[in-house]
């Protein structure tokens, strides 16, 4: 306990100085010029705008990832001294002096620059030579995508320092399994699983390492189950401390990412009318306003606007008018002639309706309240022209295999009115619950319930399971006062009296924002620079990020060719040399000892595993893809290349000739690596601006879309 | 029956073997495993009583069978009444009698043999199958019906067999044929002429096939194992052949080879050579077998189908030629394009058709307001155009002038013959697809401006660089702009007469609803040739037809606000499919599974992987099982993990996919997650009445829970039949309809 009275406290410190040198080297190349162009670059249109309502505090919601990535860029602002004033709308756009370039790109440069020493210690904890690893380290240094997307305020560098932290943190635990539990043990654990949270959080595409890393340890778990050394009680704390920090601990991180950022978006924004009106309540400045002090409990009497929940095409509320439905369509249908019902996306004084109880002629509100309850048939009056709801056997106008939703006007005609609606909360804890505003979740079951189309309105003629666009919620909400019409008309004008706020727990706002944001479909949008998983591999694509508006410099995201063709190479090599040592060893023919063998295995797993887990995924996705999807997975491809090298120099090559020249081999093939970024580094910086002819040269590929100014 | 539950393991005339990829031979066991399966029957049986058991095996088989046979027939002429898709495969049968030509998504076996079924039947394909609830009449429809019905009763039996060759226990093989002949929706299924029972029996039949094979493997190319072998490999060309779904079998008997040979390469005892002739031998019946089959089955289907009929739009031009009755078919034209040629021009991409134009504008506010310039399907006089040079406007068809073939890479100008203008593009946001430009007829008598120009670009150039009618694929690109001419494949508004929108999109992509070909050619001065020269050969029919058919199937999108059904609903049986009737008055059926049958598969498959991971983490601890436990064991895991597999490629894979799914998606996986239950049930009650040995009555807890088991789910079909056989009367609320007080779940609707 008290050793340290004892024994004078001595810290040691072995300094790795390739590490130290290739940490330098690496800032050196992301961090150098960092402020050039000062202009926007290509997504960092997309993101700035985002960042820019983290400084204003107001929500938004953008469905292609978790918030993490946007808050970190947002951090960098912050720091920064961002106001969040900037007109984000146009790629090239001159940055005005508020706008702080330099910390808003720092942190991508930084994760992007310390992915280098991270290859280096990675190639090492796999226990490849020292050679090796700096070769993984140096490749990572000279690859031109690498660091034309980790330059800007773009989230791809950081998504791969978070994959390989995950896999580098799994190593260095691994390494650590002779002393388990040990402070280390469980602080490469803990971090293992905090670098997956943080991939996921970034990007969704940060699941696939996640996998990887959890499939690794499930198989690494499972020999230890199968380890007969150990005690039982030893095994299940071994099983459980992982679960625990593999499984348990990123869940709640990504949870508590949400929960920063919700927090820190308090303010209505832009995309309010997206999230259900309970979540809008929830915000301040937006529906809040209207709804605060409103009754929770609908009553007899309520007046209430309807809105639909499913906010799809557009959102909209319930609302009827004094015009009538034609009595005959264009294509000869007939129609009921009633008045017709629509959803309107808009605010009106026409989207107020009174819950009536069927049973008695009362429009206002008794005291005390009584509540409607689910499963209570209710009728449903237009207040403005006091006409009650009805559905009957008429076909819909645009739907003709639904009924037509009408306010019933009595023409004294053999069509009664059908005007009885079953209310079903849908989202009840037990069958007496009220119908509270905003919370509750209803449709209305006719004999129909109802969807709707278009903003038509139609009753379907079968409860068919439940579907969204049949499910509405009440959105403002006001007792009604006044019997009389007049004074009705006057009291629905006037705008809803409130006091009191109502809120959302954080883990509802949580579940419904991943949900949308899960949900929501983007429509598939052409763009000039998609492509397709195929031309990743082959660098058939390329993507002009940005072009100096007098000059002919400009930022392309083009890799480096050479580093590309043998990453290619090598994974095949790799796939090739694995099939013929495992069907070798099947007929007990050892090719490597045992020790190599599962060096060579493990290796695999994590690099060749990571590069198929980050790319073939996209082979399944429908969505618009980009060549900077590619860049996690060539990460993990190019830590593959100098284990693949090094196994061929030492196993293959079998006498010294051979090695020496192979040697020789793999020193050009690096110096023309180099020299291809070195040719390549003008469109990687943008820095230089280049004659016609001299574009032209590099125009390698004819699918590569080099920008040539004519003039 | 407790004789045969006690005595189920030792009455099975193939012996344990010595165990190396029988599904549940204790091979990590090696020579003890044999001991153990075999001592974990009682008793062993002498040889009159093992006469005995084998014919107690046959008898339960025979009863099984016609237990089965008796539900399917029951009733199986009615409703007299075309009910749901019957009426698309109803109707794919005609066509086959009728031999016109037809285009479906899912490969022809299936339809053909309902074709055969109904022409052997005496059916005489003239009835229309136009919709859902059609009355029948006249027309023998219960020869087709029947023969789905046959194959529906015969999985029965095929679970029968394979759950008692994985298990090696009567009653559990007893308990999955029960299961599935007491399941509403698999009898449901089983009536009608559709294409899933037709899968489903080759899809039985090849696991059924493949277990038995595993099981020859101690006597490898001996008859019985050839037998089995091919017959594995033609069910699975059948399983293929009837849907494309019967690829999961497929991967499910890949993954069993594999792992077979991965054994067999382990065992070094034998040579090489050996091991090589084991993969040649499986090479053979596996691939080489199904492919030559798959490939009849296509061979045969257009070989029937000769004549025109609704299919020939979906296909090339080139393949139209082959079918009488179509314009193309015995037609002679042209070979080369040359300028002065009139011409019809077909979009490549599947359902777009012809460029076309006509009298008629686009409408203020949309783009220039020129002439529309559209694709439309059918073939019409406006779809002709005139092909130009870009720069003259005389007449080529002068015979002064020398005849001039147009050239990859010409630059020219398409003249629309009934209003003289020129296809025309611009600067213009095109009207639906805004980021393409709009695409339009423009100039007065040819005369246009420098808009008019378009570059022709042959893609497939190993015919020359000339424009080969039919052969060549072609592109138009946009001189001034750049751009290419394409389809967005959108219908356009009632303006544009609901034909499909045609832009020059920027963006040059290789798609193929930017390539085109030439179809019609006219050209008086040059001599015509027959284009039976032109016809596609056999391989790229085949390719072809899986193109459209691989393009259709992804085509078949959920529409927006659509009800459907997820894949996460059927295991639960959240919602059934309603085959006809839908009021009170109607004769309805249900197509819903016996929720009894299913919910106790549910809780089994959960049940399932709860004790098989206790297990495997008990052999992972080395854990010293007694011998009869380790007998259980491995047939749980090994023959409860086949059929685990089985399930999951039979259930997984339709997550992933984006097309319309129904609930009758589910049905293989359920067949598997049944011979699942009876399994793991069978060995569980076994194991407990281990557990409980000394106790009294112990010995009759698995005699007794199998027997529970058996009488449930057949009260519970006794329940639910009338979901199956159809119900006359009010619906399910009334307290006076027959499924009063069985409508469990509020999103069933009977």
């Amino acid at each position: 306990m008290l050793e340290f009275l004892q024994r004078p406290v001595v810290v040691t410190a072995d300094v790795n100085l390739s590490v130290v040198a290739l940490t330098v080297v690496g800032l050196l190349s992301r961090l150098w010029r960092l402020t050039y162009p000062r202009a926007v670059v290509f997504d960092e249109v997309y993101y700035g705008q985002y960042i820019s309502l983290y400084m204003k505090r107001v929500f938004f919601f953008d469905g292609s990832g978790p918030p993490l990535g946007h808050m970190l860029l947002a951090l960098g602002g912050y720091l920064g001294g961002f106001d969040g004033n900037f007109v984000w709308n146009r790629i090239g756009a001159e940055y005005s002096s508020n706008v702080p370039v330099r910390s808003l790109r720092l942190l991508p440069a930084l994760a992007g620059a310390l992915s280098v020493p991270m290859a280096y210690q990675i190639v090492w904890e796999l226990g490849f030579s020292h050679c090796a690893a700096l070769g993984a380290a140096l490749l990572m240094l000279i690859e031109n995508a690498l660091i034309t997307q980790a330059r800007l305020m773009l989230l791809e560098s950081v998504l791969i320092f978070f994959n390989l932290l995950a896999v580098l943190s799994y190593l260095k635990f691994n390494s650590q399994k002779h002393r388990p539990f040990s402070p280390s043990w469980w602080l490469w654990l803990t971090l293992t699983g905090v670098a997956c949270s943080c991939a996921v959080g970034i990007k969704y595409m940060g699941v696939f390492t996640y996998l990887l890393v959890l499939g690794v340890a499930a198989v690494h778990t499972w020999h230890l189950i199968g380890d007969r050394a150990l005690s039982n009680v030893r095994v299940l704390c071994h099983v459980l401390a992982r679960a625990v920090a593999l499984l348990v601990l990123p869940v709640v991180t990504y949870v508590l990412f949400f929960y920063v950022h919700l927090t820190l978006l308090y303010r209505s924004g832009p995309h309010d009318q997206i999230m259900s009106s309970a979540f809008q309540a929830s915000l301040e400045g937006g529906l809040a306003r209207i709804t605060q002090g409103q009754p929770l409990e609908v009553a007899y009497g309520s007046q209430v606007t309807l809105k639909s929940a499913s906010g799809r095409p557009v959102p909209c509320w319930l609302h009827s008018h004094q015009s009538t439905y034609p009595i005959m369509y264009d294509n000869g249908r007939g129609s009921s002639h009633q008045q017709q019902v629509t959803c309107y996306p808009f605010k009106d004084v026409n989207n107020w309706w009174i819950v009536k109880d069927p049973g008695r002629h009362q429009l206002e509100v008794s005291n005390p309240p009584r509540p409607v309850r689910h499963r209570d048939v209710v009728q449903l009056v237009h207040g403005m022209t006091t006409r009650l709801l009805n559905t009957h056997d008429v076909a819909a106008p645009l739907s003709p295999h639904a009924q037509e939703v009408s306010c019933y006007v009595d023409y004294n005609i053999s069509m009664p009115a059908q005007s009885l609606w079953r209310l079903d909360v849908v989202n009840r804890e037990s069958d007496a619950e009220t119908w509270k505003t905003i919370l509750s979740e209803l449709s209305g079951a006719h004999l129909p319930d109802w969807g709707f189309r278009q903003l038509e309105v139609v009753g379907e003629k079968l409860s068919r399971g439940l579907h969204e666009s049949t499910v509405w919620t009440v959105e403002e909400h006001r007792y009604g006062r006044s019997q009389e019409q007049k004074e009705r008309e006057l009291e629905l004008h006037s705008p809803a009296q409130t006091d009191v706020s109502r809120n959302l727990s954080f883990l509802a706002r949580f579940s419904e924002l991943q949900w949308r944001m899960l949900t929501v479909r983007s429509d598939d949008s052409e763009h000039k620079y998609s492509s397709t998983p195929l031309d990743w591999v082959t660098l058939d694509t390329s993507i002009a990020y940005w072009l100096h508006p007098r000059t002919s410099a400009q930022i392309h995201l083009l890799g480096n060719v050479v580093i590309w063709a043998s990453a290619g190479l090598a994974t095949a090599l790799y796939a090739l040399l694995t099939c013929w040592y495992l069907l070798r060893r099947r007929r007990n023919i050892r090719d490597l000892p045992e020790d190599c063998w599962l060096r060579w295995v493990l290796a695999g797993a994590l690099c060749a595993g990571g590069w198929a887990a980050n790319y073939l995924p996209f082979f399944l996705m429908e969505k618009t893809l980009f060549l900077y999807h590619y860049l996690p997975a060539l990460a993990f491809q190019i830590l593959l290349l100098p284990v693949v090298v090094q196994q061929v120099g030492e196993h293959l090559c079998r006498s010294e000739l051979q090695r020496s020249l192979f040697g020789a081999l793999v020193v050009a093939w690096y110096s023309a690596a180099c020299r291809v970024f070195a040719v390549l580094r003008p469109l990687t910086y943008g820095d230089t601006p280049l004659s016609p002819s001299e574009l032209q040269a590099l125009r390698w590929r004819d699918s590569w879309d080099i920008l040539i100014r004519k003039h | 029956m407790p004789s045969a539950v006690g005595r189920g393991l030792a009455g099975f005339e193939l012996r344990p073997r010595k165990g190396r990829c029988g599904p549940q031979a204790a091979t990590a066991a090696g020579p003890e495993g044999v001991a153990e399966v075999a001592a974990r029957s009682p008793k062993q049986p002498a040889g009159g009583s093992r006469c005995f058991e084998a014919a107690c095996r046959w008898a339960l088989l025979a009863l099984v069978t016609l237990l089965s046979f008796a539900t399917r027939f029951h009733r199986l002429d009615q409703p007299p009444h075309v009910c749901w898709d019957e009426t698309h495969f109803g109707k794919m049968g005609s066509y086959y009698i009728n031999r016109t030509f037809f285009f479906d998504v899912h490969p022809p076996l299936g339809k053909m043999l309902i074709g055969l079924a109904g022409y052997l039947s005496g059916y005489d394909g003239t009835f229309m199958f136009q919709k859902p609830g059609d009355k029948y009449e006249h027309h023998s429809y219960v020869g087709m019906r029947g023969f789905c019905a046959f194959l529906g009763s015969l999985l029965v039996p095929l679970a029968y067999l394979t759950v008692l060759e994985l298990s090696r226990s009567l009653p559990a093989a007893l308990l999955a044929a029960a299961l599935l002949t007491f399941d509403t929706g698999c009898l449901t299924l089983s009536q009608y002429i559709l294409l899933d029972p037709i899968l489903m029996f080759f899809i039985m039949a090849a696991m059924l096939s493949m277990v038995k094979y595993n099981s020859c493997a101690a006597r490898p190319f001996s008859a019985p194992w050839w037998f089995w072998l091919s017959l594995t490999g033609i069910n699975l060309a059948g399983a293929l052949g009837v849907k494309f779904v019967g690829l999961f079998i497929i991967l499910q008997v890949g993954w069993n080879t594999v792992a077979d040979l991965w054994h067999l390469l382990g065992d070094l005892s034998l040579s090489l050579v050996t091991v090589g002739k084991h993969l040649a031998a499986r090479t053979l019946c596996l691939v080489v077998l199904p492919l030559a089959l798959y490939t009849a089955v296509y061979a045969a289907h257009f070989l029937v189908l000769s004549k025109s009929g609704p299919g020939d739009g979906f296909f090339s031009s080139a393949f139209q030629a082959r079918l009488s009755g179509n314009s193309l078919h015995n037609a002679s034209i042209p070979e080369y394009l040359a300028y002065g040629s009139v011409i019809t021009v077909k979009n490549l991409q599947m359902a777009i058709g012809y460029l076309h134009s006509h009298r008629h504008l686009y409408p203020e506010g949309i783009g220039a307001r020129q002439q529309q310039v559209t694709t439309y399907l059918h073939k019409d006089y406006n779809n002709l155009w005139i092909v130009k040079k870009h720069n003259i406007n005389s007449d080529h068809l002068d015979p002064s002038f020398p005849v001039e073939f147009v050239q990859h890479g010409d630059v020219i100008r398409l003249e629309h013959k009934e209003t003289s203008r020129n296809l025309h593009s611009h600067y213009h946001e095109a009207p639906l697809t805004q980021k393409h430009y709009q695409v339009t007829g423009y100039g007065i008598n040819g005369t246009g401006d420098s808009n008019d120009f378009w570059r022709i670009e042959v893609i497939n150039r190993k015919h020359g660089n000339r424009v080969k009618v039919l052969r060549s694929r072609i592109r138009l690109i946009h001189v001034v702009t750049g751009c290419v001419l394409g389809s967005s494949g959108k219908v356009l508004p009632k303006w544009g007469w609901e034909q499909v929108e045609v832009t020059c999109n920027p963006y040059l992509k290789e798609t193929l609803s930017s390539v085109w070909n030439v179809e019609d050619h006219i050209n008086p001065r040059l001599p015509n040739i027959s284009l039976d020269v032109l016809q596609p050969s056999f391989p790229e029919v085949l390719l072809e037809s899986h193109m459209v058919m691989i393009r259709g199937n992804s085509g078949l999108k959920p529409k927006d606000n659509e009800f459907t059904s997820k894949p996460w609903h059927w295991p639960v049986n959240y919602q059934g499919l309603r085959f006809s009737g839908v009021n009170d008055t109607d004769f309805r059926v249900y197509l819903l599974g016996n929720p009894v049958v299913w919910w106790l598969n549910l809780a089994s498959l959960a049940l399932y992987l709860l004790s098989g991971s206790i297990v495997a983490v008990a052999v992972q601890r080395g854990a010293r099982l007694p011998a009869e436990v380790e007998g259980l064991t491995q047939v749980l895991l090994r023959g409860g993990g086949q059929l685990l597999l089985g399930w999951v490629l039979h259930y997984f894979p339709f997550f992933l996919m984006g097309r319309v799914l129904y609930f009758h998606h589910y049905f293989p996986a359920m067949l598997f997650s049944s011979m699942l239950t009876a399994v793991l049930w069978d060995t569980l009650l076994r194991l407990c009445a281990w557990s409980l040995a000394p106790a009294p009555l112990a010995g009759s807890i698995h005699g007794l829970g199998v027997l529970s088991l058996l009488l449930g789910t057949a009260y519970s079909f006794y329940l639910f039949h009338p979901l199956a056989y159809g119900m006359v009367g009010p619906l399910a609320q009334d307290p006076r309809s027959p499924m009063a007080g069985l409508r469990w779940l509020e999103s069933w609707d009977f």
